[in-house]
């Protein structure tokens, strides 16, 4: 989706401001709002990838006033209303407790799966990220579509955001594609007055990328 | 900041009567989450203690400092991040594909998701707000230089400058460089001067004498 959350290369917001003293909320509703999409999440009525296509499907108006954690609150109540979990909580589902929440967060996950193809580009290999422009979740940015890059890494066949960002209560398809990072030049991105010494990369899935001369 | 602590005039104590919208909000939406069996609030509280006083940058710090001082352990580092920083047990969600990647005197790297914000929380805890800001997401792409004079940072003009955009579940930690006059340094003191920046790329390791007393 071309949303606003897509913001890499945009040159209107300012400076880079940490704050001195950093605390990690800045309110205890922050607390509870992280805590609750971990707890919610946990559940598996929905996966990370739909979760991010909910925040960044908010107005742009409205995604870019709010903080951080008020992206996640709205989309987590977006998610929860979506679902009727409120009126209708599902059978069989139920809260995790400290124990078992704890466990799952601090599990050793894993986003690659099995495939029985092998990868179709290699270290070294040129390649264009493609014009790709879908209505629905996307992790090829923006900035880096069209551009032709070199291949650095294969990272492993990992379960591909596209498509596993299904609408919420439609079962994820959670087929994978090989994963690529992929090296592109500052001036490849941004044009001749780029600053010579830059290199971006992505991590850019099969199915975003085609070979290039 | 928080209204409920914010109208506190007399130093009676009035938070009763003050709630932010959004502190009303997210109490609204645990209450009902909880009551549905959804949420456990014991779960919520030992999640987010988990998170805000467990997991933090002094886990990465411990990686780096391991690196710094053990070459056999920098190049297993370097070369399988998720064996080498799962043997010190620093695991977990968002740390699920671990990549080192390591500063020299000839390139320097930086760390940002544009789309969101992906950050390895296993080893830097959770993002500071400015790592989230949109002014961070658009500008590290296309003017990292920019976003390090923002912190203070100024690296010579031929140094290549990499940025790594976490488009997918791969997370990665920058290994900054180890600064002079450190060699007769234990493990631990060395891990005085490893910054969550310099894990980040926007900032560099401390000298000895900027963290002696």
């Amino acid at each position: 989706m071309n949303g606003v959350h897509d913001l890499g290369g945009l040159q209107s917001f300012g400076p880079v401001r940490p704050e001195p003293d950093e605390p990690a909320f800045h309110d205890d509703w922050e607390r509870r709002t992280l805590g609750m999409t971990l707890a919610m999440g946990a559940l598996g009525l929905w996966n990370i990838d739909q979760m991010r296509h909910l925040r960044e499907s908010l107005p742009p108006a409205q995604y870019l006033s709010s903080s951080y954690y008020e992206i996640w609150q709205q989309a987590l109540e977006d998610a929860v209303g979506t679902l009727g979990l409120l009126d209708d909580p599902p059978e069989g589902v139920h809260a995790r407790s400290a124990e078992e929440l704890l466990a799952t967060v601090s599990a050793r996950g894993s986003y690659e799966r099995p495939t029985s193809t092998g990868p179709r580009y290699a270290v070294g290999q040129r390649v264009r990220a493609r014009d790709l422009n879908p209505v629905g979740h996307t992790r090829l940015p923006r900035y880096a579509r069209g551009r032709v890059g070199t291949v650095v890494a294969v990272r492993g066949a990992h379960v591909f955001p596209d498509r596993n960002a299904v609408p919420l209560g439609q079962r994820p398809d959670t087929a994978p594609e090989w994963l690529y990072t992929v090296d592109l030049s500052g001036r490849e991105l941004w044009g001749e007055d780029a600053d010579p010494t830059l290199t971006v990369s992505v991590d850019a899935w099969e199915p975003y990328l085609e070979e290039a001369p | 900041m928080g209204h409920d602590h914010d109208h506190d005039h007399d130093g009676e104590g009035t938070a009763y009567s003050s709630l932010s919208p959004m502190d009303a909000r997210v109490r609204a939406l645990e209450t009902l989450l909880t009551e549905r069996g959804l949420v456990d609030r014991a779960a919520l509280d030992a999640v987010v203690e988990r998170y805000e006083k467990e997991v933090g940058p002094h886990n990465g710090a411990q990686v780096v400092a391991k690196a710094w001082a053990e070459p056999d352990y920098r190049r297993w580092l370097l070369e399988d991040a998720d064996a080498a920083i799962a043997s010190l047990g620093h695991v977990g969600r968002q740390g699920e594909h671990m990549v080192a990647v390591e500063n020299t005197p000839e390139r320097h790297n930086m760390v940002v998701c544009t789309l969101c914000s992906c950050y390895p929380w296993p080893v830097l805890g959770l993002p500071p707000v400015w790592y989230k800001s949109p002014a961070y997401r658009s500008k590290a792409v296309i003017d990292p230089r920019g976003v390090l004079a923002d912190f203070g940072v100024t690296l010579p003009q031929d140094m290549q400058i990499k940025v790594w955009d976490s488009t997918a579940e791969v997370r990665y930690l920058v290994v900054p460089m180890r600064p002079e006059g450190t060699e007769g340094l234990s493990q631990e003191q060395l891990t005085a001067l490893v910054t969550r920046d310099s894990m980040i790329g926007t900032g560099l390791a401390r000298a000895p004498h900027e963290v002696s007393a």
